[in-house]
């Protein structure tokens, strides 16, 4: 399956479109319905001035049919008559009415003379004269014909269903038969029946020339239902619309049918019979006969200018709706040109091609701000990242000296363990890690002559290069000034007085010096503001160095610091620190602290120095979480006893 | 077996020594009982369809009605062989005529009483005192029914059409359920209603049209006779068979007859000849008169006008046994 990417265009037609259709479907709808109803409006009363004024014509010929023999019943029944007369009466009601195809006196067996069964004179037209007939015999015993039997029975008068007369040239006739009455012994019996006979064919031509736009049609039902007129020639006398009903399995004709026959008038939807077209049907009874005539409105014809309207209105619509989405479609193209050129340019940027030419816009709406704001972000784009360039480079070359410079002041600290091989009364090991590339702690040690052994431990105010370079002069001073034979706080008051000349940056270093006497144990040390050592005795105690007094080295000239002494027995240890182990600090912030560095302390104890040295160092790494926040520096020295 | 068949030697004849082609054909003329109709299918279809002249008949089927009593026709040897209601024939055998059977076509009676809601019958016993249309030929159950009811009822003689009905000159009238009952229907009355009689719920049901011919004219060519019957019965089944094509041709007769055809009337018509031809469930060979049904018929007979009939052999000379 194909998936291709919807642009902005296509959906703005798609919705321009979509809308415009469905307001434009609402108001045809509405308005096909109204015209609809309009037109069938008029359609019904046209139907019905049509149906009423043609069932008026027809009810007009047949009272003028009816009234011939209604009033022969009346001359029958005020006496007896003669055969001349009764002939005589026939003969002149055909010959003076035209529309009479035949007329019948047919009187009741024995009635006439009471002594013939059948008595019944009957004129008829045949082929333009006048012919005569003397109705009854075995094979047409008339009293077992409709046309005299139902009056008989209903007692009044009655039009016969319609039939082809077999003697009329097969004429479509209908026969209104009237009973008449005379008093026999004092009671008025039935006497015979007085029968027009009409022929329906000016009744056919009369419905057939009912003429409905181009395919409707009238036609008429007898009592029963039966086609009399259709222009569908095979229903007629053939079918009764309850047939037709059937065979088309057409519940709704039937229930037209029964209103038909049984008198009532409506205006009704119903298929056309012969094509299934759909219509409109008025129809009205013909009340003295007892048949319906209906007009037939086909509604395609009816609403055939209508119809013509509407595919008018539609390709008018379609034909507007493909401008309006050409329209559309350019108009978003318009929009979605530039759009897409700044997505290609954009990509080009992104790609690294920060010279690729931004297409060009027009116009001034909000796709040229927006073209424009691109251009401006391409040229601060350009001018940021060639100042990134160049910090980076400046960045990369600072980088790369302070790795030089770390290296360089890796390279004065002492690194080889144990110092002094052919000093055997001692063992010490120290480790320097910074918190940054150059740091400001130190440390050093080197014998003064065979018996003394210096050591310090420094710490420089502040970090970084000012701190490295100041540790630098600082592990300098200390190396040239502990000559031998000068005392501890000798040589801390010189370096303080060198160290404080021209310090204008206030910058200071605590320091701790030292001198071991290897051959007595005895350690004679001068403190300027150091972290108090830790003495760890042998099999025994483990505590800080008593405080002693002493100013940082290199703030003031001229201070003066102080000596103290302690002995070490052998196996007794000596460790040295900064701060930066003490106040290493976890995530919430918790120093370690002096106390916990106690407690490890005599946890390692018995271990190599070196061993203790460096688990110290990753417990404090582990502590930290790798975010050394200061120098970490550490020194541990053991007294092995005097020379041998 | 405890019956076997015993086939009369005319049948044996008919079966087994058709006459060849070349020899002349026999002629004969059939009456229907009415006029063209599916009522007739078979024997239009017979004829149409040469049935009839491969057995070596020329058969001339008149055209009935009303004014042609199939009896009369048959008593004045103005036809050969005609159908009949059994209930009529054995009338007219008691009358003096002496007509057989050569077969029982239908195997039930058709004819019914129907009346409207709307005159107030619902049950039989309110036909009492109401005017009933009863055709003058087809009395015989009616009036047993009436008889047996001890129904009052004032008959007047039913036309061919049920328009004195429809007009409700009649309270009730006889229909054939194949045939009237279907106008009536079609002339926009729906059977809800209508209130409807079957006289084979009150014990009376006569089988109807039957194959008739004059004793004498029988007993000249019982050969013939049996082959009609054959033809004929081939070309029922033939019917049934092709419907459409048998209403197709019933059509045309009636056309020809200047008589109102509706497809879909007599395409009821002849759904409803089937049942009533080859009843469903039957125990008997089609055409056959059963010994039960005539016993039946003739005992009503006896109780309703006194009327005699002849023994059933003598009565009944088909080919068609069981």
């Amino acid at each position: 399956m194909i998936k291709f990417k919807k642009g902005i265009a296509f959906k703005l037609a798609l919705i321009f479109s979509g809308s415009v259709i469905l307001i434009f479907f609402m108001i045809f709808g509405l308005y096909y319905r109204f015209t609809r109803a309009m037109i069938e409006k008029n359609t019904a009363e046209n139907a019905k001035s049509l149906t009423l004024g043609t069932v008026a014509r027809i009810e007009g010929i047949l009272r003028s049919v009816q009234q011939v023999p209604e009033n022969m019943a009346g001359a029958l029944e005020r006496g007896p008559v003669t055969k001349e007369e009764l002939l005589d009466m026939v003969r002149s009601a055909v010959e003076k009415n035209p529309e009479l195809y035949g007329s019948a006196i047919a009187f009741a067996p024995y009635a006439f003379d009471g002594a013939s069964l059948y008595y019944a004179p009957y004129y008829f037209r045949d082929k333009g004269s006048l012919s005569f007939v003397w109705l009854g015999n075995a094979n047409y015993r008339y009293f077992m014909q409709d046309w005299f039997q139902i009056p008989k029975e209903l007692g009044k008068a009655q039009w016969s269903e319609p039939y082809y007369d077999e003697g009329g040239g097969n004429a479509l006739m209908a026969t209104y038969s009237v009973p008449f009455y005379r008093m026999v012994n004092g009671k008025r019996t039935f006497s015979g029946v007085i029968t027009a006979d009409m022929s329906l064919e000016w009744l056919r031509d009369m419905v057939s020339a009912i003429k409905i736009l181009d395919t409707g049609y009238a036609f008429l039902l007898s009592r029963n239902g039966t086609f009399v007129t259709h222009p569908l020639e095979k229903l007629i006398m053939n079918e009764t619309i309850f047939g037709v009903a059937e065979e088309l399995g057409d519940k709704n004709l039937r229930d037209i049918g029964r209103d038909m026959i049984s008198g009532k008038a409506g205006f009704v939807h119903s298929p056309k019979i012969n094509s299934g077209q759909p219509g409109l049907l008025y129809y009205s009874p013909v009340t003295s006969s007892g048949w319906s005539l209906a007009v037939l409105f086909p509604q395609a014809e009816l609403m055939a200018d209508i119809t013509h309207l509407n595919w008018l209105v539609l390709i008018l619509s379609a034909a507007g709706m493909l401008i309006l989405c050409i329209v559309v479609v350019y108009e978003a193209r318009s929009i979605t040109g530039p759009l897409t050129g700044m997505a290609d340019a954009t990509a080009e940027i992104a790609a690294g091609n920060l010279d690729f030419k931004m297409p060009e816009t027009r116009s001034e709406d909000e796709v040229g701000i927006l073209s424009n704001a691109f251009s401006a972000m391409q040229k601060s784009l350009k001018s940021h990242i060639a100042r990134l360039t160049e910090a980076t480079a400046a960045k990369e070359r600072i980088e790369s000296e302070l790795n030089i410079a770390r290296e360089i002041q890796l390279s004065i600290l002492p690194k080889i363990f144990p110092p002094f091989p052919e000093m055997p009364g001692l063992d010490l090991f120290a480790v320097l890690k910074s918190a940054r590339e150059v740091g400001g702690d130190l440390y050093d040690f080197f014998a003064i002559d065979d018996d003394h052994f210096c050591f310090v431990i420094g710490d420089v105010s502040g970090k970084g290069v000012p701190a490295s370079l100041f540790m630098a002069v600082t592990k300098t001073l200390f190396k040239a000034t502990a000559l031998k034979d000068t005392p501890p706080e000798a040589v801390l008051d010189k370096v303080n007085n060198e160290l404080s000349k021209g310090n204008e940056k206030s910058m200071f270093v605590t320091a701790f010096f030292a001198i071991l006497n290897i051959r007595t144990g005895v350690i004679e040390f001068s403190n300027g503001g150091h972290n108090l050592p830790v003495i760890i005795r042998k099999g025994g105690s483990i505590e800080y160095l008593w405080r002693t007094g002493g100013m940082v080295v290199g703030a003031m000239e001229g201070i003066k610091f102080e000596r103290g002494a302690l002995t070490l027995a052998s196996g007794d240890r000596f460790f040295l620190y900064t701060d930066g182990v003490t106040e290493a600090m976890d995530e919430s912030k918790v120093l370690f602290s002096e106390e916990r560095l106690l407690r490890e302390l005599k946890l390692l104890e018995g271990l190599p120095v070196k061993e203790v040295l460096n688990r110290l160092l990753k417990m404090l790494v582990e502590y930290s979480k790798g975010d050394q926040s200061d120098d970490i520096t550490m020194m541990l020295l053991e007294y092995q006893g005097p020379k041998k | 077996m405890k019956r076997f068949c015993l086939l009369p030697l005319w049948c044996v004849c008919a079966g087994l020594m058709a006459p060849p082609a070349e020899a002349a054909p026999k002629k004969l003329s059939f009456i229907p009982l009415w006029s063209p109709q599916a009522q007739f299918a078979g024997y239009y279809v017979a004829l149409e369809k040469g049935f009839y002249r491969d057995r070596g008949l020329e058969v001339d089927i008149l055209t009935g009605g009303p004014e042609k009593p199939a009896d009369f026709l048959l008593e004045k040897g103005k036809a050969d062989i005609g159908t009949l209601w059994l209930s009529e024939a054995i009338k007219k055998r008691a009358q003096g005529v002496r007509l057989v059977n050569i077969a029982q076509i239908l195997q039930r009676s058709a004819l019914m009483l129907v009346a409207k809601k709307s005159s107030g019958i619902r049950r039989v016993e309110d036909l009492d005192g109401k005017t009933v249309a009863l055709w003058e030929s087809f009395r015989l159950q009616p009036l047993a029914l009436f008889k047996k009811y001890n129904l009052h009822v004032n008959i007047i003689p039913q036309t061919q059409s049920v328009n004195l009905f429809l007009r409700d000159g009649a309270a009730a009238s006889s229909v054939m359920i194949y045939n009237e009952y279907h106008t009536i229907i079609n002339a926009g009355l729906n059977p809800g209603e209508l209130t409807t009689f079957f006289f084979y719920n009150y014990g009376l049901n006569f089988p109807e049209d039957g194959l008739y011919m004059l004793e004498k004219n029988f007993n000249k060519d019982p050969v013939a006779a049996a082959s009609f019957v054959k033809a004929t019965l081939e070309g029922w089944t033939y019917a049934f068979e092709h419907k459409d094509e048998a209403v197709e041709l019933v059509l045309r007769r009636m056309r020809d007859a200047r008589i109102p055809a509706n497809r879909m009337h007599q395409t009821w018509m002849l759904e409803k000849m089937q049942g009533l031809i080859f009843p469903e469930g039957r125990t008997t060979r089609a055409g056959q008169l059963k010994s039960a049904d005539y016993d039946r018929v003739a005992s009503e007979l006896l109780k309703a006008g006194g009327w005699k009939s002849p023994s059933y052999s003598t009565f009944y000379k088909g080919c068609v046994t069981k």
